[in-house]
């Protein structure tokens, strides 16, 4: 915020923010109004559907796909954590490192996600194929069994989400590392840090947030994914996002849906408002 | 490394009373430090080359010939063709024909979202009213959204109504999630612009339209462009939210995805390179401009 610059405007701003926020307030907030009557209807034969606050709906959600919910967590969590390991040193190399060549660095990061989503992880199934390279040398070297695989397996689909979803983790620890006054390194090795105790004492607090909302900007896409199980995975490999695509589009189950739509919904929700709590939506937004 | 200030003299006190940077202390031995360099730079090459492993992959397998197959995978080596480039729709026109859907929607989504995203980015950072943090939380909830309650979120909103899915509410959708972007991509470039500058233009009779264009617009069109760019890039390549709004239409990104389980054709990766190439091209003569636009500022 500007601060000082800043003015009272009387009915200007109002006017300014009403095309976008009414924008949002129709097509954003009043969905979620309808995706909850959806969700408390039942379906006919034919696919209509009529408002009978059928609450049932929740819980035949939970009980019906409570493995895919919990697949879908697990697999976030888990592509979340490699985010951080592989997105950690990387923004760190980068901001420390990178000297002149920062802004260069920091954009060979972005460049791959120029292409299309969909192709890349197209790229991936021709990478971990069978008959590929990289499934031959991992078989040779004994990581994988003679006849093992890659694709279709829970650690494809991991890997895709990791690899679709890792500039989000890069670029927000990235800026919270690159605010990180210098001086404050030269202070600790001053004060007899050695650089591992500098590290965790000072740069890892530091870029904590930035971390958080890596975190954030990586789960809840990844939680709500049905591409890369889709291309990458098998039927075991379901998660949420494919029962919510396939309940729709499909079987146009259209209350079940909406149900585990709604759900789902609600507890990013939470998950966010948490953190924004805590930390504000400031660093959420790069 | 920080060299210690002051006399030869000074210099060496200091070194008895803290203590060498070389040896004494707590100080890492140099070849701790040496080896924490190295593994750190390796590990970055490691994470380019899995970012860039799939890119390649889509390059290398745009070559691929696979000519005279009715139902060509893309997924092994065949040989080397020029032909898939010289024909890039030849055999798919139904590829070219969902490219096109798909760039005409990215333009117009885009437009429209810059503009009203850019108007609720000024407003923001230039005045202050009540309900500005109801505004700021508007605009993130979208992005901390998952696509796909968007999406069904959205088709239920026109299943209700009767509204027939299609071209118009692939638009509504995508401007929905752009605008959002926009708003905060706008907001983050102008943050601490001295706005005053307008009441200079204003004081010097300038009328409100001229100072827009003249004061106004050069201070924030570099931030509006780079949001069209970003708003284009995330519209062309959305498939959660689309393919929920769709209906009949068929944008590029749905018709891989409903084509991948019977033919995954090389011209994919053309196009996919293509749009690699463009966008390079766009960044980094953006890039090349503002340098020399700076560099031309900077010298008057």
């Amino acid at each position: 915020m500007a601060g000082e610059a800043q003015r009272k405007g009387g009915f200007t701003p109002y006017a300014l923010l009403a095309p976008g926020m009414i924008w949002l307030i129709l097509f954003f907030m009043l969905p979620v109004w309808f995706l909850l009557q959806t969700a408390l209807s039942k379906a006919d034969a034919v696919g209509n559907t009529s408002f009978v606050w059928k609450w049932s709906n929740f819980s035949d959600s939970w009980s019906l796909y409570q493995h895919q919910y919990l697949l879908s967590f697990r697999y976030a969590f888990i592509a979340t954590l490699l985010c951080i390991a592989i997105g950690y040193p990387l923004a760190y190399a980068i901001a420390f490192r990178g000297g002149r060549y920062k802004n260069l660095l920091l954009g060979l990061v972005v460049v791959p996600f120029f292409t299309s989503y969909l192709v890349r992880t197209l790229a991936w199934k021709t990478i971990l194929q069978d008959q590929g390279p990289f499934v031959r040398m991992l078989r040779d070297i004994h990581v994988l069994s003679a006849n093992g695989h890659l694709l279709s397996t829970s650690w494809a689909v991991i890997g895709g989400l990791t690899y679709n979803f890792l500039p989000f983790m890069v670029l927000p620890i990235y800026v919270s590392l690159e605010k990180i006054d210098v001086r404050l390194l030269d202070a600790a090795r001053d004060l007899f840090s050695n650089p591992f105790r500098a590290f965790r004492k000072v740069v890892l607090p530091l870029s904590l947030p930035g971390i958080f909302a890596g975190s954030l900007l990586v789960f809840i896409p990844a939680a709500g994914d049905f591409v890369n199980s889709a291309l990458l995975g098998s039927p075991q490999t379901r998660m949420i996002g494919n029962v919510v695509q396939g309940n729709f589009l499909e079987t146009l189950d259209y209350p079940s849906a909406a149900a585990i739509s709604f759900v789902l919904m609600a507890i990013i929700t939470v998950l966010v408002l948490g953190y924004s709590k805590l930390l504000g939506t400031e660093d959420l937004t790069v | 490394m920080t060299a210690i200030e002051g006399t030869p003299a000074v210099q060496e006190h200091v070194r008895a009373t803290v203590g060498s940077s070389r040896a004494g202390g707590r100080y890492a031995p140099r070849w701790v430090r040496r080896l924490g360099n190295g593994l750190l730079n390796g590990w970055a090459v490691v994470a380019y080359v899995y970012l860039f492993a799939p890119i390649v992959v889509i390059v290398i397998f745009s070559f691929n010939n696979l000519n005279g197959i009715t139902h060509p995978f893309n997924y092994t080596w065949r040989g080397f063709t020029f032909s898939n480039w010289a024909h890039p729709f030849g055999k798919f026109p139904e590829l070219g024909r969902a490219m096109v859907e798909s760039l005409k929607i990215a333009f117009i989504a885009s437009l429209v979202a810059t503009v009203m995203g850019s108007l609720v980015a000024i407003a923001l950072s230039r005045y202050r009213f009540r309900g500005g943090a109801v505004v700021n939380l508007l605009l993130v909830l979208p992005l901390t959204t998952p696509e796909i309650c968007l999406g069904s979120s959205l088709l239920t909103l026109f299943l209700t109504r009767g509204v027939a899915l299609g071209f118009v509410t692939i638009l509504i959708a995508h401007i929905m999630f752009c605008v959002s972007f926009v708003a905060l991509t706008v907001k983050a470039r102008i943050r601490g612009f001295d706005w005053t500058l307008e009441d200079a233009a204003m004081d010097l009779g300038a009328p409100p339209l001229r100072t827009f264009r003249k004061v106004t617009m050069p201070l924030i069109m570099p931030g509006v462009i780079a949001a069209f760019m970003l708003s284009f890039s995330l519209s062309i390549d959305d498939y959660i939210i689309t393919v929920f709004n769709a209906g009949n239409t068929v944008t590029f990104p749905i018709q891989i995805f409903t084509e991948q389980k019977i033919a995954v054709p090389p011209q994919i990766d053309v196009l996919a390179s293509m749009i690699l190439f463009v966008s390079i091209a766009l960044i980094g003569g953006g890039t090349a401009f503002r340098l020399l636009r700076e560099n031309r500022l900077r010298s008057t």
